[in-house]
């Protein structure tokens, strides 16, 4: 056992450059898409908790469904959808790390949708009829509500980050695993464990569990400063 | 006073969760009157501002408000997780960057917060959230302010900031509606009062009169400090 230990230790300190731009990759291509899925979810979720209409509940009820999402189906479904034959086959994007972001995206959109939708609805309790009673348009009520739950956002957003970044199964069909161009780090464990290349495979997994803690903790550092200044 | 009305309810009825909550309910309000609505817990007061406000579609009757400009300081103030003066600046969306500023300076002025405007307003204490929430009031420039127990949490100084300011604006010729429990504060402020009960306006008149030698059991009891007496009660 500290035999292993010691293995997967000197294992990650030998880890090469080409380890770097896998790990690099993988931040790159999930921080995109929880960018995206930001962008899309954070409006969307805030008009499914304000608009009133026939449907809305069956719309949150899917939304809410949609967060269990199988990666590997979206990767299925973006594989069709991508592939020459597919309706965005001219874009030539599949196996490429853009096919990557989209199916990451698809991922993390509900995810933060959904939650988007629960903490706006909570903030409406308390705060929609002030809103209206200020005159302000729907869309400037449902921006304040969004100001207001901002920090219960990032905690979405990091949801969202660690969901993107630990699948398999999506990067893995629309991105190929392709050496030096598609590779990231799950997809990089997985191929060392069929190969049997046990100790660089849980190198390879400390070095993606490094990355998770870096990136959740330089959010918290950064949350709570936010917090501390405006409450 | 004059005679125009600012606001006219007529058989106003509303059920909420299936309760009836406003019952047939008639109230006139003079333009630059200051009213308060008086009556016990669950009366329906909070409702009728709400239905005054817009905020509440009643199920029959009609509502007709006179006055577009108006602000409403809720029983329990809604503070965005922001500073006290972004808080103020939300009202203030239609005016030019310099003007919202000095706005937002004048009216953290007037309830005497103006060290706090770069603090969070969700932790300011009850009765500052309190204060700024008429801050808000008043920075919007309203024709109608609906104030919904204003001085709940207040302490004398505070309350005495608050009525001072409310007071100010009714001399401006802003109609104040209030909704208060105290009637030390009613005597002070309003020159007329409506007292509720079970969704009705049982008494309507000059607040000297009302207080002093109210008509009807409703008012006799709420203003001799009973419980509520309603059937409902009675025969459970
Ligand atoms: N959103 C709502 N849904 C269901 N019932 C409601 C709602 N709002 C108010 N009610 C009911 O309407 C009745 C009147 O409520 P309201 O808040 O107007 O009372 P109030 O006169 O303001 O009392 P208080 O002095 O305690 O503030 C209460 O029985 C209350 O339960
Ligand atoms: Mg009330």
């Amino acid at each position: 056992m500290m035999q292993t230990l010691q293995e997967i230790l000197s294992r990650l300190f030998s880890l090469d450059r080409d380890v770097l731009a896998i790990a690099w990759l993988s931040l790159r291509v999930s921080l995109t898409a929880v960018g995206i899925g930001l962008v899309l979810g954070i409006p969307l979720g805030a008009f499914l908790a304000v608009a009133r209409f026939p449907g809305r509940g069956a719309a949150v009820g899917l939304l809410n469904a949609f967060m269990g999402l199988p990666p590997v189906l979206v990767g299925l479904v973006l594989y069709l959808v991508l592939s020459r034959s597919g309706p965005l086959g001219p874009l030539g994007l599949l196996f490429t790390p853009g096919a990557m972001i989209a199916a990451q995206a698809t991922l993390a959109t509900p995810l933060v949708a959904a939650l988007t939708q629960q903490v706006v609805a909570d903030a409406r309790v308390h705060l929609g009829e002030q809103l209206r009673s200020l005159g302000l348009s729907a869309p400037r009520q449902a921006g304040a509500m969004i100001y207001d739950v901002r920090f219960s956002l990032v905690t979405a957003a990091l949801a969202a980050f660690g969901r993107a970044i630990s699948e398999i199964g999506a990067v893995l069909v629309v991105g190929g695993n392709i050496d030096g161009y598609t590779r990231t780090m799950t997809t990089a464990i997985s191929l060392e464990t069929q190969k049997g290349d046990l100790s660089l495979a849980l190198a390879l997994g400390l070095v993606l569990i490094g990355l998770v803690l870096v990136v959740n903790v330089a959010v918290a550092v950064l949350r709570r400063h936010a917090a501390r200044v405006y409450g | 006073m004059s005679a125009t009305p600012a606001i006219r309810l007529q058989d106003v009825t509303l059920s909420l969760d299936g309760r009836t909550v406003l019952d047939h309910l008639h109230l006139e309000i003079a333009s630059g009157s200051v009213t308060a609505v008086i009556g016990p817990n669950g009366a329906g007061k909070s409702v009728t501002l709400r239905v005054i406000d817009g905020l509440l579609q009643p199920d029959g009757g009609t509502v007709q408000v006179g006055p577009h400009r108006r602000a409403f300081v809720f029983q329990r103030p809604a503070l965005i997780r922001a500073t006290a003066a972004a808080n103020i600046a939300l009202a203030l969306g239609g005016l030019p960057r310099p003007a919202r500023a000095a706005r937002v300076e004048e009216a953290l002025a007037r309830v005497r917060l103006s060290e706090r405007g770069r603090d969070a307003a969700t932790r300011f204490s009850g009765g500052e959230q309190q204060r700024l929430a008429l801050a808000r009031a008043w920075a919007v420039g309203p024709d109608l302010l609906l104030l919904d127990e204003p001085t709940a949490n207040l302490d004398p100084a505070s309350t005495e900031i608050v009525e001072g300011l409310v007071s100010a604006m009714a001399r401006a010729g802003t109609t104040v509606v209030l909704v208060s429990h105290n009637l030390g504060q009613v005597a002070r402020l309003a020159d007329t009062v409506i007292v509720l009960a079970s969704g009705r306006a049982v008494e309507h008149g000059p607040a000297r009169q009302i207080l002093f030698s109210p008509r009807t059991s409703e008012s006799r009891a709420y203003l001799a400090g009973e419980l509520p007496w309603t059937p409902f009660v009675a025969a459970s």
